[in-house]
């Protein structure tokens, strides 16, 4: 099978123009989800044998392990299983193997489980925790991504060189930088020459926490024959089953992962994170299922969290706007172990001239072991931490230049046929359409309004665009198998899951645009492993790009394979048939027959014989174009598959006499290639853009030698209907992807890259004051408004 | 120490023994398998576990986040939870207004504030837009933004004067 569609994007497999495509059908499972029937891992049955598994934490950041004694654990009444880094002395990890499912022989983070117990009840499973004696010998820590990547720092991770790791993953042993990523093109003494003005600044992103509402939760057991089977709130059942069945040195066939709705990801459950530990409980547990529950305050800083950034962007611009060089280094808080993490320094390495041509440009971007939560992939990785500072800087340069910020982004911008920073043309791409619409619709150029000089609240604007590409090995496969059933509905497998973004809807309209049939005779189910097609992870926006070819495709394949059937049974030429709305037609004859006569039972001859059968349908996708990158240029044809850009607006109201910031307006625009569900894609930018604010606004875990002091709802606020902006706007642009399914391109994740720094840039905007660290605090611009007044110790970095 | 407890959930009468120390969250999970009810964070402050109850002498329903009520308290309380908002098939409108706009991403929060929003509107028919925001500020979203949940709460507002009429 080919790995594109074989005919033009934008047309069906017929040749018409798609009927249910840019059609906004609603949430297939939004019935289940309204009334609590939609079940989650939490919510299934295992009966009174399931036991109840918790883990062992090191209260310390960095340290080695110099007993463990769990026999008082093991000896109490009620616990069925208690396992250690001595049962599982294994690697594991996506992208660098330096990760074990327990610390064996020393702790690297406050919350690194060092144990596990499985008990009949939780109460007994807590009580034999705190039986289990742990000796360590404290070592200093790394706190600090600069400092860890200096020659004093200690080593996190003194066997660094011994990892394996994927191959575009550079490792610097005997130091705490896990991956170093560079670009170097161009001139860079030229291009500075060529600038009128060259500036320079350091910008802090602090660590975040994804706060997907639904904890993580997962259930394993083993079965007699040695079979696993892990009921898993995951985003990854099929990478789960990779990682796992490697790390335990079992087959894959020998683990089965079942993922049923997922209250939210937002990255957080890609990967494997507790994961590991059930299925290790499982293994000692005699066929008795163990359930792994993470509570809240596990969830903020034990799985994954946003990876910590330091920014150093140096910028060169002639005096009517146009960038000349760029030198930026990207020290990234990684934490103890950066399996996951090292590919987030890949993306913003390969992303960070942000979406803008720019002819002579150095980056190094640093992976950083540190004695930190583990960072993990969120949202849009690395593009919304970048972006904070590029965002900026080109903001402050126009500015300091007397030029208009969204002009000189125009100016700028990534147009198609443009080379990026690492040497790939750029595709067609609707980017300058969505700066200017973004600043249209926050209307960029109307005057402001009068300020009342009696009040301390202020209005303004600020602007940021943004580009992202699906940051992913080069060849993540998709696949999807279409079932038709004896009354003429289709159901639809896949591996991909749906945690809330609508995958499972836009797919089956895919089906159905594909098949000829309603998407309401379109069922699609949730992943089993053991019987959906494989499909690499739901990250990185790429399941209505690469899944839905796969799923376009084998909804096409059924099609033909109906058609095929058919025209033998009539004796007609295939080209004259079509299935409409359920029914197989013949443009020649105009007989009309429908789907539930034929797909299973097959069709007669005119003899009397039968033909066809029952029809299954099987497509597949897998990108088979990326290139790999000079390691110490960067350079190489084609970095990735594709950016989506896209452009951000907000209008801002400051009180000047607290600092505090309300966001009144967010306008949104994305070039989405093609949208399947436009109401969908509006949602996900408008979900989206309120994660960003929040994120903008209050969010940070707060670290003091590496322990975290705000794991909970009430010290680290998210953002509440109280502060969700009075308005939004979400614009779609339409260029379409040459290899989407009709044109389609991912959205997911953008939408919360650019909110952070188009918030900063209307404060400035708004009462001069330049913020460079996140989150915006008001404590932070009252202290700049403010100089002499402000304890020193709360002035912004 | 156990008690057993009389209580309705959904109209419908319960006996149950319960320890002391559980929450209702855990009694309508673990023992009536009522998991619509969700469990977010189990210290009142994410709003997943909201149900309505009417406990014994009061007039009307209020909202409560199920973790932070022990058993015991339920004793001769009536209760609803999401699973009772619907009757005979039939969706509440703010069940229906939610799938319309497009309120509901993952789903996790859905359940809870739907019974914040079916307590507001209960009490204040006609809610202005700043009154919503107020009723639900106890629970959290992290998909929609709010604001399809704000436009939901509207529409079933509308539809429910509209059935008044």
């Amino acid at each position: 099978m080919s790995q594109a569609p074989h005919h033009k994007p934008q047309l069906s497999a017929s040749g018409r123009k798609p009927s249910l495509i840019g059609t906004s059908p609603l949430r297939i499972e939004g019935r289940a989800k309204v009334t609590g029937a939609a079940t989650y891992v939490d919510d299934m049955p295992f009966g009174p044998a399931l036991l109840h598994g918790m883990i062992k934490r090191s209260p310390i950041a960095h340290g080695l392990i110099k007993r463990i004694d769990v026999s008082k654990a093991r000896a109490l009444p009620g616990v069925r299983v208690v396992v250690t880094g001595q049962d599982f002395p294994g690697y594991t990890g996506l992208y660098l193997k330096d990760r074990r499912i327990f610390a064996l022989d020393r702790v690297r983070y406050v919350g690194e489980a060092v144990a596990a117990v499985a008990a009949d009840t939780p109460e007994i499973a807590q009580r034999a925790l705190d039986l289990i004696e742990v000796e360590y010998e404290p070592l200093p820590g790394v706190f600090d991504p600069e400092f860890g990547a200096s020659p004093a720092a200690p080593l996190v991770h003194p066997d660094l060189g011994n990892y394996e790791c994927a191959p575009f993953i550079f490792p610097q042993p005997g130091t705490n930088i896990s991956n170093w990523f560079k670009v170097r093109k161009g001139n860079m003494a030229q291009g500075w020459a060529a600038a009128d003005l060259i500036y320079e600044h350091r910008y802090q992103v602090p660590h975040i926490q994804h706060v997907p509402l639904e904890p993580h939760v997962c259930v394993a057991q083993q079965d007699v024959n040695g079979k696993i089977t892990l009921w898993s709130s995951s985003q990854s059942p099929f990478a789960q089953r990779n990682l796992i069945a490697k790390a335990l040195n079992i087959g894959h066939s020998q683990l089965r992962v079942i993922t049923p709705y997922v209250g939210g990801g937002f990255g957080s459950k890609a990967g494997v994170s507790i994961e590991g530990a059930a299925v290790a409980l499982a293994m000692h547990a005699r066929g008795r299922p163990v359930k792994l529950r993470m509570t809240r305050e596990e969830e903020f800083y034990t799985t994954f969290v946003r990876q910590g950034l330091v920014a150093y962007i140096k910028m060169g611009m002639t005096k009517d706007g146009r960038i000349t060089a760029v030198e930026n280094r990207f020290y990234w808080d990684g934490g103890a172990y950066t399996e996951y993490g090292v590919n987030i320094t890949r993306a913003a390495g390969y992303s960070g001239s942000g979406p803008y041509f720019v002819p002579n440009i150095h980056v190094d971007s640093y992976c950083v072991y540190t004695n930190h939560p583990i960072g993990g992939p969120m949202r849009g990785f690395g593009m919304a931490e970048i972006h904070f500072g590029i965002e900026q800087h080109i903001d402050q340069m126009a500015l300091q230049l007397g030029l208009d910020p969204v002009q000189v982004r125009l100016l700028n911008c990534l147009k198609d046929g443009q080379e990026t920073l690492t040497g790939m043309i750029m595709h067609p791409t609707g980017l300058s359409q969505c700066i200017r619409k973004a600043a249209e619709a926050i209307g960029w150029n109307a005057a402001p309004p009068p300020q009342d000089e009696k009040s301390h609240k202020r209005r303004g604007k600020g602007l940021a665009a943004m580009w992202k590409a699906p940051a992913m090995p080069p060849n993540p496969g998709s696949s999807a198998v279409v079932r038709l059933n004896e009354d003429g509905t289709a159901t639809v497998s896949i591996g991909g899951v749906d945690i809330g973004q609508g995958a499972m809807t836009a797919m089956a309209q895919l089906a159905a645009e594909g098949l000829g049939i309603r998407v309401e005779d379109v069922r699609v189910n949730t992943v089993d492993t053991d019987y959906s097609p494989y499909e690499w992870q739901t990250v990185a926006s790429r399941l209505t790009w690469s899944m839905g070819n796969a799923v376009l495709q084998a909804a096409e394949n059924a099609r033909h394979q109906i058609l095929q059937t058919v025209a033998e049974a009539w004796g007609e030429d295939i080209n004259d048939l079509d299935i409409v709305d359920g029914q197989v037609v013949s443009y020649r004859t105009e007989e009309a027959r429908p789907l539930r006569d034929l797909v299973i039972y097959g069709l007669q001859r005119p003899d009397g014989t039968w033909v066809g059968g029952p029809v299954v349908g099987q497509g597949r996708f897998m990108p088979e174009y990326v290139t790999p990158l000079d390691p110490e240029t960067g350079q190489g044809p084609r970095a990735v598959v594709h950016f989506t850009t896209g452009c951000q607006a907000v209008e801002v109201e400051v009180d000047e006499e607290t600092g505090e910031v309300t966001v009144l307006k967010i306008v949104s625009a994305y070039d989405v290639g093609r949208a399947i569900n436009p109401e969908m894609v509006r949602t996900q930018m408008e979900g989206g853009a309120v994660q960003g604010m929040s994120t903008a606004l209050l969010e940070q875990i707060i670290l003091k030698d590496g322990v975290p002091a705000n794991p909970n709802f009430t010290d680290y606020r998210i953002a509440t209907a109280v502060d969700a902006p009075l308005e939004t706007e979400n614009i779609i642009v339409e260029v379409p992807q040459d290899d989407g399914p009709f044109g389609a391109r991912g959205v997911g994740e953008h939408p919360m890259v650019p909110t952070a720094p188009a918030i900063a840039n209307a404060v400035y905007n708004t009462v001069g004051v330049r913020i460079s660290s996140l989150p915006i605090t008001g404590e932070k611009i009252w202290a700049a408004l403010h100089p002499q007044e402000a304890d020193p110790a709360m002035t912004p970095v | 120490m156990n008690h057993t407890l009389h209580f309705t959930v959904n109209g419908e009468p319960y006996e149950i023994v319960a320890a002391s120390h559980h929450t209702l969250l855990q009694v309508l999970r673990e023992q009536l398998a009522l998991t619509g009810t969700k469990n977010g964070c189990e210290a009142g402050e994410c709003g997943a576990c909201a149900v309505l109850i009417r406990w014994p002498g009061a007039d009307r329903f209020e909202p409560v986040n199920s973790c932070m009520v022990l058993a015991p308290e339920v004793a001769g309380a009536e209760i609803v939870t999401i699973e009772g908002l619907a009757h005979d098939d039939q969706l509440d409108p703010l069940q229906e207004a939610f799938i319309v706009t497009g309120a509901t991403q993952c789903g996790f929060c859905t359940p809870g504030i739907l019974i914040n929003a079916r307590a507001l509107l209960d009490r204040n028919p006609d809610p202005s837009d700043a009154e919503i925001r107020a009723a639900l500020v106890g629970n959290l979203c992290r998909c929609t933004g709010y604001i399809r949940i704000l436009d939901a709460v509207k529409m079933a507002a509308r539809t429910r004067k509209e059935a008044l009429r």
